[in-house]
């Protein structure tokens, strides 16, 4: 038991020192100077209140999609349509900050349900075709996140009424926005969603670990068969685990459209968001205070990347090596993880047969 | 077990917090460096220009590597060291406009251009941040005193090029093929109409609007339709939209259909290989526009608040250089007459559709 604690704390750990390893090796055989790279990098990261603010601002949307990820991961299910789950929360909040004409105590939590509930209305589609039809989610998950980005495109220009490229700005109050947290940083753009994703990341925490529902959704995903013996519904279970997580991933948009950027742009690519929860979810392990962690690192080298760029004129691109590599070796830490503990298990059991 | 956990946890946390402290000691010693570097800059009289490209990245064939040329160019005409005195960064997501900005803003570059109207909103916000950097933004206007809005006259490009499908259309019929419908593209379809309709008022001209300017199967079905009804010259203004249009006029060229494509911002003559289907492209001239503002800027000159439009006059926009591969020396020079036409005034290229109805009272 102690040995498990301790792997999952150092395969990540060591994932990450390697990760970064990596990303010198090639800055070395690119012409660069690794020592100059990583110090704009942390500068950037968090070398002054603007880089920590943006950085927190970054960490916001990661921790909601890892969120997400890691919910369905835990019960066994791969949500990979968190990208488009979260452009749909993201077009629903922004839409209700923009047509609604409500105080703030109203509007704001009005805004962030409406993309929680469009976001697990998204999610329910695979969640139901797998219970029912017991079609591979990934496949519809994936196939969801393209019909979803040229669905909200549609919404924007035909709803919202978007003539060049980009929504009005929100009403201030749905705006997650804080002149005082923006003057902290200098004018980061930070804003109050790093706290609500802090506590949602304990409400994912007490979902699972505290509730008889968690205790349900938890055992469907360590044996169905299991479970469905022990009569709990497994269909059931399995929708409700992709609503839940749907519900995580709104959130994620909703922290871009009534964060970041107070509006919507049309676009013709996927945001990365919900992509980079899949990494997030597998680097913290799936558990609440691992998604934290995981979603502040990857943001911070989001931001460094592009600090990078200026600091020592390594091509932000470079970022993207280190984080696929950390993702990579934890990947392949959690396969050795595996082998060794089956050795072992084998030597047992070696042992015990003497 | 509890304690080897919370022993783990602990050193964890120390790790943690020393290599925060170290990175923010650092940070300290390399800001200072940096600061100190600008100072002896700006001391010795150094000017640094920068820009942000969006997402399109600084190699797109387009927009973004046409305002680098310009930068380039511009560096080197002064001596200036890439990096040092002149630089990029690139941008691979919308959220990275503004910390891009920013961090140029924050490392005094003297000008910084945001490419592309999709950084209006962002270089609003910084340059109000700050008030004390000069910026451009290019096919936008965003109104600061401390930013130069660089706009282009597409609309006097786009009427010579409808004047060379005017006069070489043998079916009295030509398309034109838009990307997104807004004000900016709007000019490239009005002054296209205008310069077909100066030539050959009998010609139709077929308009239809994509509404993306990445389907590049659009663009092919679209063509398709066109050509099928009887058009023999498209004229796109559709970015990727466009590369569809290519494909369809390649596959008519191959079946024997004499067909022919207008390219868009840059000679897209190379698009057209090898079955040779493009007439002559309208360019314009990003880089031309980067390297005058930059020019202007370091002599002191820094048009803040000013929207700046390119047109013929100033080598902003015009017809790609290879347009005699295809069209006849009297064509072209009665484009040449055209255009002096248009330089001095004589004659002005519509932008908006209220603009064009007034133009074809004076055609009648």
């Amino acid at each position: 038991m102690n040995k498990l604690g301790l792997n999952r704390l150092l395969i990540p750990l060591l994932s990450i020192l390697m990760g970064l390893v990596v990303g010198a090796i090639v800055m070395l055989i690119g012409g660069y100077d690794p020592v100059r790279g990583f110090t704009s990098l942390f500068n950037g990261m968090l070398g002054s209140p603007y880089a920590i603010g943006e950085t927190l601002r970054a960490a916001a949307p990661l921790i909601f999609s890892g969120l997400a990820v890691a919910f369905a991961f835990r019960t066994g299910l791969f949500n990979i349509g968190v990208e488009g789950q979260v452009l749909i929360g993201w077009v629903a909040a922004v839409y209700v900050g923009i047509n609604f004409e409500l105080p703030m105590f109203l509007h704001l939590p009005l805004a962030l349900l409406a993309a929680m509930l469009a976001a697990a209305a998204w999610a329910f589609v695979p969640g139901f075709l797998k219970a029912k039809f017991h079609v591979h989610e990934v496949i519809t998950s994936i196939m969801m996140n393209y019909i979803a980005l040229y669905t909200t495109n549609s919404i924007l220009r035909s709803v919202i009424g978007v003539t060049n490229e980009r929504t009005e700005s929100i009403r201030e109050t749905a705006s997650l926005s804080s002149p005082l947290l923006q003057e902290l940083t200098t004018f980061s753009r930070l804003h109050w969603g790093i706290l609500i994703a802090v506590l949602a990341a304990i409400v994912y925490y007490y979902i699972l670990q505290r509730t008889t529902l968690g205790y349900e959704l938890r055992a469907v995903g360590f044996n169905k068969n299991a479970s469905q013996y022990a009569g709990m519904s497994v269909n059931r279970n399995i929708v409700l685990s992709f609503v839940i997580s749907g519900m995580f991933a709104g959130l994620a948009g909703a922290m871009e459209g009534l964060g970041t950027f107070n509006g919507m742009t049309l676009s013709a690519s996927f945001t990365g968001v919900g992509f980079d929860g899949i990494a997030v979810a597998l680097l913290g392990a799936n558990t609440a205070i691992g998604v934290v962690l995981a979603a502040l690192l990857f943001a911070g080298l989001n931001i460094g990347g592009l600090a990078m760029q200026l600091g020592a004129n390594i091509p932000s691109e470079l970022v993207k090596v280190i984080i696929a590599a950390i993702v990579i070796f934890v990947a392949s830490g959690y396969a050795l993880n595996y082998v060794i503990e089956k050795l072992k298990g084998n030597r047992k059991k070696g042992v015990e047969k003497k | 077990m509890m304690n080897k956990k919370k022993t783990i946890l602990s050193a964890l946390a120390a790790g943690l917090t020393l290599s925060t402290v170290l990175a923010a000691c650092g940070g300290g010693d390399d800001n200072e460096g940096a600061s100190n570097g600008e100072g002896g800059g700006s001391e010795a009289g150094d000017f640094k220009v920068a820009m942000v490209t969006d997402t399109g990245g600084v190699d797109d064939k387009s927009f973004n590597q046409s305002a680098w040329e310009g930068l380039t160019k511009f560096g080197e005409d002064n001596n200036l060291t890439e990096n040092e005195g002149f630089k990029y960064l690139q941008s691979s997501k919308q959220a990275d406009y503004q910390p891009n900005l920013q961090q140029l803003a924050r490392d005094n570059f003297n000008l910084i251009y945001g490419i592309g109207f999709l950084m209006a909103e962002d270089i609003q916000t910084v340059a109000g941040q700050f008030s004390d950097n000069n910026f451009a933004i290019v096919d936008m206007v965003v109104d600061a005193p401390n930013v130069a809005s660089i706009t282009f006259k597409e609309q006097e490009g786009s009427f010579l090029v409808g004047v060379i499908a005017g006069l070489m259309t043998e079916t009295d019929k030509v398309g034109f093929i838009g990307g997104v419908e807004s004000d900016l593209i709007k000019k490239f379809e009005n002054g296209f109409k205008a310069g077909v309709m100066a030539v050959n008022p009998d010609a139709t001209i077929d308009v239809k609007y994509a509404e993306d300017f990445n389907s590049a199967e659009k663009g092919t079905a679209i063509a398709s339709g066109m050509y099928g009804a009887g058009s023999d010259i498209i004229y796109h203004a559709a970015g990727g939209t466009g590369v569809g249009v290519f494909t369809e006029a390649k596959n008519r060229k191959k079946n024997g259909e004499e067909v022919w494509v207008i390219g868009v911002d840059r000679d897209q003559y190379e698009e057209g290989l090898p079955e040779d289907v493009t007439l002559t492209s309208m360019v314009k001239r990003v880089d031309t526009a980067t390297y005058e503002v930059s020019k202007q800027t370091m002599e002191g000159n820094f048009p803040g608040g000013e929207i700046i439009e390119f047109g013929l006059k100033d080598d902003g926009v015009g017809i790609a250089e290879t347009s005699d591969e295809h069209v006849p020396a009297d064509i072209l020079s009665q484009v040449d007459e055209y255009r002096q036409q248009l330089i001095d005034g004589e004659l002005t290229a519509p932008a908006t559709d209220a603009e064009f109805e007034e133009f074809m009272k004076t055609v009648e």
